[in-house]
């Protein structure tokens, strides 16, 4: 599903941020990329989202190589992806339920159908009597929900979330995890950048440990 | 194809609430495009009413031709003879020098003046209806006339016709190029103006393009912005054309009842109303489409 073969990222003022890194990701798998900040994590959620291009090697994301990719095909590719962002990047000039719709529109979704999906999504995370709230009013765990709500509400065939519980208290943390094993069990390929080993004790994902722009140990998922 | 549909029902919705939601930077806009496209909107109806109103006053285009005063009556049927014979001319009328003075006395106010002159002052003159009233061809007559015998003057009376023409043709000059001045205006605010949303949806444009939106998606509203300003510009400047021309006719309406006519200004025609609302939308739509290329690639991640 996402391949990565011998891939270096060197951003421009010389800093590399990947070096020779390979990795792959089955469909349905989920992935844990563990490691300190500044490890390289967000690189590589990046790369596979085609956000950022390889300096050397190949990124294949679906079947296709996302850094030879023309730019008018990335806004197809990235259709078959659900990003979640450490930061959320809600829209806060409108409503929780505009913020899922979102994806929806950009998909030409019927209205109709795209409102039914929205609100089952917003159900699944447990924000719809919020649907009609302004963003800023949730508190810092419901944004985060609110975020993988609007990642999947189009059913993405992988899921990105770069430190989805970056500084949520434990319980919230729980909580979206499940809400990721959910989504993971009903087929997706979900990739997760953290550091949050409670997290990673909780779901017992293949873990794959990021250092210095280097892929590490590789833990195979442990059999629920 | 339906999704397409709606989609860009969907882009128009939105941009219509977007506009609707500050009233106040939309009204001004409008308000600044509106008078921009009613400056050459006015000039424009201005030179139709001048033109409608010179082709009012000039029926058909007549010779008049002056005898010198010493022509004798022999003179007067030799060049009546030749005048009826000349085969650019369609019909002759004798206006004999007696008649003349009679038509004087009873202009009003002139009969004391006619009467104070010892002599008859007027020569013979002949009015001409020519065959051919192209211009060209009447300058010719007219200057084969002047050279006949006994021939003091002949005259013209198109020539202010003629003079309000060439005023005319100046005046639509002026308007083509006002209206290209002001055309570039309206695409400066327009342009501007998209720079303006543009950096404030930064976000927005910055996540729609993370999530999949292509291009075309994200320019589409900024694209109807445009137009639709363009195209309440439009009506903003329909409206103070109307409102001018409705001030002005009032004022007319005094002023031609003391000539004892009814003079009433034209409006803009249908058309002309429909042309400048599609060349308002169309401008607008094209500052748009020129500040998206301009500024889209600044504010989108890639």
């Amino acid at each position: 599903m996402i391949a990565l073969s011998d891939v270096t990222k060197r951003y421009p003022g010389g800093h590399e941020a990947l070096k020779n890194a390979t990795l792959n990701v089955a469909p349905g798998e989920m992935v844990f990329l563990m490691g300190h900040s500044g490890a390289g994590k967000s690189t590589l959620l990046k790369l596979m989202a085609g956000i950022e291009r390889p300096t050397r090697g190949a990124v294949v994301v679906n079947g296709q190589n996302v850094g030879t990719l023309r730019a008018r095909a990335l806004p197809y590719l990235r259709r078959n992806l659900g990003l979640v962002f450490q930061d959320h990047k809600l829209l806060f000039d409108r409503s929780v339920f505009d913020n899922v719709m979102l994806p929806l529109d950009i998909l030409g979704y019927d209205r109709r159908d795209a409102a039914r999906r929205a609100r089952a999504a917003l159900d699944k995370v447990g924000l719809l009597k919020h649907e009609k709230a302004l963003p800023i009013t949730l508190s810092g765990g419901e944004q985060q929900r609110l975020c993988i709500a609007r990642a999947v509400v189009h059913r993405p065939a992988i899921l990105l979330a770069d430190e989805p519980t970056g500084n949520l208290d434990p319980a919230y943390a729980a909580e979206i995890g499940e809400l990721f094993r959910a989504f993971n069990q009903v087929g997706a390929t979900v990739v997760i950048a953290t550091h949050d080993m409670n997290l990673a004790d909780n779901l017992a994902p293949r873990l794959i440990m990021v250092a210095s722009g280097r892929i590490g140990a590789d833990t195979p998922a442990v059999a629920p | 194809m339906r999704s397409w549909i709606s989609q860009q029902g969907r882009a128009l919705r939105g941009t219509i609430w977007k506009l609707l939601r500050a009233p106040f930077a939309t009204l001004f806009n409008v308000v600044v495009l509106g008078i921009a496209l009613a400056l050459p909107a006015v000039l424009y109806v201005g030179l139709v009413n001048l033109q409608k109103a010179a082709q009012a006053a000039s029926p058909e285009p007549q010779l008049t031709i002056f005898l010198a005063l010493e022509a004798s009556r022999a003179d007067v049927q030799q060049i009546e003879a030749r005048l009826t014979a000349h085969k650019a001319i369609a019909k002759t009328r004798h206006v004999p020098r007696e008649q003349a003075l009679e038509d004087m006395k009873r202009a009003s106010g002139m009969a004391t003046v006619a009467e104070a002159l010892g002599q008859n002052p007027l020569p013979d003159a002949f009015v001409v209806d020519p065959r051919d009233v192209s211009p060209a061809a009447l300058e010719r007559l007219r200057a084969e006339l002047a050279a006949l015998p006994k021939v003091a003057h002949v005259q013209l009376d198109t020539e202010w016709a003629q003079r309000l023409d060439a005023v005319l043709k100046l005046g639509r000059l002026a308007l083509l190029l006002l209206a290209t001045l002001l055309a570039f205006a309206l695409v400066a605010i327009t342009f501007n103006t998209i720079r303006l949303q543009i950096l404030t949806q930064r976000d927005e444009i910055e996540v729609a393009t993370l999530i999949g939106a292509t291009p075309a998606f994200i320019r589409r509203p900024f694209l109807y912005y445009g137009a639709l300003l363009g195209l309440f510009g439009g009506l903003a400047a329909a409206g103070l054309v109307w409102l001018a021309r409705h001030v002005l006719n009032g004022a007319l309406a005094d002023l031609s009842y003391l000539y004892g006519a009814r003079w009433q200004l034209d409006y803009l025609t249908r058309v002309d109303t429909v042309s400048l609302l599609i060349f308002a939308a169309a401008l607008g739509w094209m500052g748009a489409g020129l500040s998206v290329a301009r500024h889209l690639a600044e504010a989108r991640p890639r």
